[in-house]
C-alpha cells in the first residue's frame, strides 16, 4: 500500500475567489484514517488556512458533511483506504451556499425546521408529577427511525428537487415532522398539515429517493414523505366525501 | 459576506446514476401518454369499421411505429421496475403488529402485476 | 454595537438549552439568548450513550441513589447538592419524556431502566445507546417552540465582561463573518461543557476545549476540584470513541490477554455469568481504569500500534440483544474498528472522558462572581466529587441547567437594563485585541497544532490515571514553557470568514489555562481519592483533604490553590465497597 494519498480539496475564499479552486495536499494513507483525519492533518501540518466543520468524529453530531468524490458523506465516517490509490476529491455539500472552503450555510434549513413544529404538541400537558405518558415498544417503533436524524444535511445535498426549488421544505424537516406525527404522545398532526401539504411540502417531492440512499443513519426521509403523501391524500378524499364525519373523526383522533 | 452559489447546469441529472434513472422515469410519462393516444386511435379505428381498422393495423405495422412502441414499452417497464422498487418506502403495512418486510411488499407488487397481466391475456386470447 | 439580553446562556448543549427554557418559563418577559460555537444540536451532549440516572423503580429510593453517588464520589461531593440532585432528577427526566424524548420502554409502556456502574439499583433511563443524542435533539426541538429564545449559532465567546465584581455579558465572534460583538446581559450562564481535549486521548469532541472554565477563571471565578479527571475504562484504541458502560451493564466482560476477567483481582468482587450491581464490570469508572494500569504493569494487556488494550467481550449477549439495546456500539465497532461485537472481541483502553471539576458554583448554579452562573460539565456543584458515576451527568445537566436558569432569571429581573460605560469600553478593547492578534500573528513561528500536541502529551504524562509529585512538577515546567511558545504562535489565516485557525488559537489559550489549573490542583492534593491517584500518597487523607480545591487566578496570571470544606449531611466518610 502506498504511504500517501492525494486530497484534492475545494478552496473558496470569499472576497478573493469568485468560485472555488481545487488545491492538492498529500496526506498519510493509514488504516483507520477517515477523510476527516486527512483534513485535520492538512490543517495541523500543511495549511492552517483550510476551513471545515467537525466535532464528534463518531458520526453523531452531524457537523462534517462534505462531498467526497461526488457523493455526500460524513467525512468522519468515510475512510481514506476505501479510496486508495486516490486522488480523493473533497468539496463542500452541494445545494448550499458556500461560506468558506468546505463550510456551507445551512440557515435555510434552520429557518424551515421550526415551521413543521418538530416538538410535542398537546392540547393538555399533564403535569410531570402524574408520571410518564405510556408508550409501548411497538408505539415507539412507529416513529423511532425518523427520530434518528442528525441534521447532517446530506439528504438536502443529494436532493435534486431542493437544488431546483429552494423553497422545498426538504427531506430532513419533513421526516422530523413525521417523527412527531407518528409519536403516540403527540396531537399536533393537524397543526403541521398546512405546511406539510403545501406545494413546498411533500407534494414538491418527486420521489428521487436519493435522500434515503445517502442518509448515514438510515432515517429514510423519502419513505416519510411518501407515507405522508398517502396520509394527506386519504384525508383530503375523506373530507371531500364526508366532510362532517371526517372532521369530527379527525378532531377526536388528534385531540 | 459573499457566498458562492454553485450553479445548476442543464445536465445536472447526469451527475449521479440515481438522477439519470429518475429523469428517465419522469420521461416515461411521455410514453405512457403515447400509449393512451395509441389506444384512442385504435378505439377510433375500430368504431369506424373494418376498413378503418385494417388501415390502423397497416399503419401500426410500419417499422417506425413498431420502434416507437418498443421504446415506449421499455420506458414503461423501467417505470414499473423503479416504482415497485420504491413502493415499500411509501407503504408501512402491518400484519399482526409487525411491519411487513420491504422485499415482501415488492414481491406482492410483482405478483399483482403478473396476475393482472395474466387476466388481461386470458380475456384477450381466450 | 452592542446587543442586550437579560440572560445570556453560553453553550447550547443539554445544560444550556435546559437553562434557556428554564429562563423562558420562569419569566417570559425576560429576553434570553443562547450563544454557541456550534449549532446547538451539534453540542457534545449528542455523544452521550448509556443513559441518565433517576429513581424510577418501586424498589428504589432517593437515599440509595444519593448513597451510590456519595460513595462513588469518594465522599468528595457536597451531600446537600446530591440530595437535591437525586430528588429532582426523576422530574427532569419525566419532563424530557413529556417533551418527546424517545426513552426505551417496558412492554407495558412504562419507562425502562438498566443497570450502570456503581449503582446499587437499576435506575438508568436510556434511549437505546443513543441517550445523549435523543436528549439533545428533544431539548433542541423543544427549544424551537420557544420563539423568544434568541440564538447566536456559531458564535464564539472570547471574554466575560466584568465590572466591580459583577458579570455584565460577553464578547463574541460570529464565525461566518468575523464580526465581533459585545453582548451585554444582567446574567450569564456558562454551559460550555468539559475540556477533554486538553489530553491526547479522549472521548470528547473537538469542541471540548474548556472554554467556559477558562472564561470564568479569567473573569475571576474560582475553579473547583480540577485535579479530578475521569478516565472511562472503555474507549476504542485509535479514535478514543466511547464504548458505553451500558455494554457492561447489559452483561459485557472485560478480559485481559489470557481471556481472564481480571477485575476480580482488584477488590471488585467475583465474576458471575450474569451482571451483578456494584460488582466486577459494574464497578465505578475510576477503579476500573486503575485496574487496567495494574494489568498493563503485570504484562497482561495486549500491545497494539495504538497502545495497550484489553478486550470487551459482548459475544455471549447475542445479536438480538445487541441490536435492541446497543445498536450504536455495533455501528461504531463496525465503522471505526472493522469488527462485529456479535462475533468478535472489542479492543478497549481507558480514555479521558469527563471533568469532575469545573467552575465553582453553589447549589443554585451561582458562581462567586455575581451575575455569573454555570451548569453541566463546565460547573462543579459538586455532585461528582472525586469520581462521577456513569449516567449521572445527563440528569446533572438537566437538574442544574434548570436550577441555574431559574436563579439567573430571578437575578436578572432584579436589575434594570443598564450597562456601565466601562463594560462598553471593555468590549471595544477586546474587539481591538482580537483584530490585532489576527494581524500580528503573521510572523508567528510556532504552529498551534505542535503546541497543542505537546500540551496533551504533557498532561497525559504528568496527570494521567496515576500521578506523583515528580510527574506533576515536570508537567508544570513544561506547561510554563509551552505558554512562552504560545506567545509566538502563528496564525496563517487572516481572513474574517469562518476563520477556524483563529478559533483554534483562542481555544489553545483557554486549554493552557485549564491545563495549568489541573496540574496545580493535582500537585497540592497529597492524597489519593477517586480519580486522583498519587503513587507518592497512595491513601485517602480525610484529615487534610476532605475538602474541595479551589484554584483562583492571581493578578499576575499565576494560579493559587485554596480549599473549601465538603458539605456532609447524612453519610459520614466511609470505605468504598464494591463487589462484597
Amino acid at each position: 500500500m502506498a504511504t500517501e494519498i492525494t486530497l484534492e480539496v475545494a478552496r473558496y475564499r470569499p472576497g478573493v475567489d469568485s468560485e472555488p479552486v481545487m488545491q492538492s495536499y498529500q496526506v498519510p494513507l493509514r488504516e483507520h484514517w477517515a477523510i476527516l483525519d486527512g483534513l485535520t492533518y492538512v490543517k495541523d501540518h500543511l495549511d492552517g488556512t483550510l476551513s471545515f466543520r467537525w466535532s464528534c468524529r463518531m458520526g453523531i453530531c452531524g457537523s462534517c458533511g462534505m462531498t467526497v468524490n461526488g457523493e455526500p458523506q460524513l467525512s468522519c465516517a468515510t475512510f481514506l483506504t476505501d479510496y486508495a490509490p486516490g486522488p480523493i476529491r473533497v468539496e463542500p455539500l452541494h445545494n448550499f451556499p458556500v461560506v468558506r472552503d468546505l463550510v456551507v450555510d445551512i440557515d435555510d434549513f434552520m429557518t424551515k425546521l421550526p415551521k413543521v413544529k418538530p416538538w410535542v404538541v398537546r392540547e393538555v400537558q399533564s403535569p410531570v408529577e402524574e408520571g410518564e405518558y405510556l408508550q409501548t415498544p411497538e408505539e415507539l417503533d412507529e416513529y423511532q427511525q425518523f427520530s434518528m436524524c442528525i441534521n447532517c444535511m446530506l439528504c438536502y445535498s443529494a436532493c435534486p428537487v431542493y437544488s431546483l426549488e429552494p423553497d422545498f421544505l426538504g427531506p430532513a424537516a419533513i421526516a422530523l415532522a413525521q417523527r412527531y406525527n407518528l409519536d403516540s404522545r403527540d396531537e399536533g398532526a393537524d397543526e403541521r398539515r398546512d405546511v406539510l401539504s403545501s406545494p413546498e411540502g411533500v407534494w414538491a417531492c418527486t420521489f428521487v429517493g436519493e435522500c434515503s440512499a445517502v442518509c448515514p443513519k438510515g432515517v429514510d426521509p423519502a419513505g416519510a414523505i411518501q407515507r405522508y403523501k398517502l396520509t394527506a391524500a386519504t384525508q383530503s378524499i375523506k373530507e371531500l366525501l364526508m366532510p362532517r364525519i371526517s372532521r369530527r373523526l379527525n378532531s377526536r383522533s388528534q385531540g | 459576506m459573499s457566498v458562492y452559489q454553485r450553479p445548476v447546469h442543464l445536465l445536472w441529472w447526469l451527475e449521479r446514476r440515481a438522477y439519470v434513472l429518475f429523469v428517465l422515469r419522469e420521461l416515461s410519462s411521455v410514453f405512457v401518454a403515447w400509449f393512451v393516444v395509441f389506444l384512442l386511435l385504435l378505439v377510433n379505428a375500430v368504431s369506424d369499421g373494418t376498413a378503418s381498422y385494417q388501415r390502423f393495423l397497416d399503419w401500426s405495422g410500419q417499422w417506425w411505429v413498431v420502434a416507437i412502441n418498443v421504446v415506449a414499452m421499455l420506458f414503461v417497464l423501467l417505470h414499473v421496475v423503479t416504482w415497485f422498487g420504491l413502493a415499500p418506502r411509501a407503504m408501512a403495512i402491518k400484519v399482526r403488529g409487525r411491519r411487513v418486510p420491504a422485499q415482501q411488499i415488492v414481491a406482492a407488487h410483482y405478483l399483482a402485476w403478473l396476475v393482472l397481466s395474466a387476466a388481461v391475456a386470458w380475456l384477450v386470447l381466450r | 454595537m452592542a446587543d442586550y439580553h437579560d440572560v445570556v446562556v453560553v453553550g447550547g448543549g443539554g445544560a444550556g438549552l435546559r437553562a434557556a427554557i428554564a429562563v423562558a418559563e420562569t419569566n417570559p418577559a425576560l429576553r434570553v439568548a443562547v450563544i454557541s460555537k456550534v449549532y446547538p444540536m451539534r453540542s457534545h451532549t449528542v455523544s452521550a450513550e448509556g443513559g441518565a440516572a433517576a429513581v424510577a423503580a418501586p424498589d428504589d429510593t432517593l437515599d440509595e441513589h444519593a448513597y451510590d453517588t456519595v460513595s462513588g464520589s469518594d465522599w468528595l461531593c457536597d451531600q446537600d447538592a446530591v440530595e437535591a440532585f437525586v430528588a429532582e432528577a426523576p422530574r427532569e427526566l419525566l419532563r424530557l419524556e413529556h417533551w418527546g424524548c424517545p426513552w426505551s420502554r417496558q412492554p407495558d409502556g412504562k419507562i425502562a431502566v438498566r443497570a450502570f456502574g456503581g449503582m446499587k439499583k437499576k435506575r438508568t433511563w436510556f434511549a437505546a445507546d443513543r441517550t445523549g443524542f435523543h436528549l439533545l435533539h428533544t431539548l433542541f426541538q423543544t427549544a424551537l417552540s420557544y420563539s423568544d429564545i434568541v440564538r447566536y449559532d456559531e458564535w464564539y465567546v472570547t471574554k466575560i465582561l466584568v465590572d466591580d465584581g459583577r458579570a455584565y455579558g460577553v464578547v463574541a465572534i460570529e464565525l461566518a463573518t468575523g464580526r465581533i460583538e459585545t453582548i451585554t446581559a444582567n446574567a450569564v450562564i456558562l454551559c460550555t461543557g468539559g475540556c477533554g481535549r486538553v489530553f491526547p486521548f479522549t472521548t470528547n469532541a473537538n469542541i471540548k476545549t474548556g472554554d467556559g472554565m477558562a472564561l470564568a477563571y479569567r473573569a475571576g471565578a474560582p475553579l473547583k476540584d480540577m485535579e479530578f479527571v475521569q478516565y472511562h475504562p472503555t474507549g476504542l484504541p485509535f479514535t478514543g470513541i466511547l464504548i458505553t458502560e451500558a455494554a457492561r451493564a447489559e452483561g459485557g466482560w472485560l478480559l485481559n490477554k489470557d481471556g481472564y476477567r481480571y477485575l476480580q483481582d482488584y477488590d471488585l468482587g467475583t465474576p458471575t455469568p450474569e451482571p451483578v450491581l456494584r460488582n466486577m464490570e459494574l464497578g465505578p469508572r475510576d477503579r476500573l481504569s486503575q485496574a487496567f494500569v495494574h494489568e498493563m504493569e503485570k504484562g497482561n494487556t495486549i500491545d497494539t500500534p495504538y497502545g495497550p488494550i484489553v478486550n470487551l467481550d459482548l459475544r455471549h449477549l447475542g445479536a438480538k440483544l445487541i441490536d435492541l439495546k446497543l445498536p450504536f456500539v455495533r455501528e461504531l465497532c463496525s465503522k471505526y474498528q472493522n469488527i462485529d461485537p456479535v462475533t468478535e472481541l472489542v479492543p478497549v483502553r481507558p480514555v479521558v472522558h469527563y471533568m469532575m471539576g469545573g467552575v465553582h458554583t453553589d447549589i443554585r448554579g451561582a458562581t462567586p462572581l455575581e451575575g455569573l452562573y454555570a451548569a453541566g460539565e463546565v460547573a462543579c456543584v459538586s455532585i461528582n466529587g472525586a469520581n462521577r458515576l456513569g449516567s449521572n451527568s445527563l440528569p446533572e445537566c438537566l437538574v442544574f441547567g434548570n436550577r441555574a436558569g431559574r436563579a439567573a432569571a430571578v437575578f436578572a429581573a432584579r436589575y434594570h437594563r443598564e450597562v456601565p460605560s466601562s463594560i462598553v469600553a471593555q468590549g471595544r478593547d477586546e474587539a481591538r485585541r482580537l483584530a490585532a492578534e489576527l494581524g500580528r500573528r503573521v510572523e508567528g513561528h510556532q504552529r498551534i497544532a505542535d503546541i497543542r500536541t505537546e500540551m496533551q502529551a504533557t498532561m497525559e504524562n504528568g496527570a494521567g490515571i496515576y500521578r506523583d509529585g515528580d510527574s506533576l512538577t515536570k508537567a508544570a515546567h513544561e506547561l510554563a514553557e509551552l505558554r512562552l511558545r504560545f506567545r509566538h504562535a502563528g496564525i496563517d489565516d487572516h481572513s474574517t470568514n469562518f476563520n477556524t485557525e483563529l478559533i483554534a488559537w483562542l481555544e489553545l489559550g483557554f486549554m493552557l489555562d485549564v491545563a495549568e489549573c489541573i496540574i496545580d490542583s493535582a500537585a497540592l492534593r497529597e492524597e489519593s481519592r477517586g480519580a486522583h491517584q498519587r503513587t507518592d500518597f497512595p491513601a485517602r487523607d480525610d484529615e487534610r483533604f476532605l475538602a474541595h480545591s479551589l484554584v483562583r487566578r492571581q493578578p499576575d496570571g499565576s494560579s493559587r490553590v485554596g480549599y473549601l470544606p465538603v458539605t456532609i449531611t447524612r453519610w459520614p466518610p466511609g470505605e468504598r465497597i464494591y463487589g462484597r
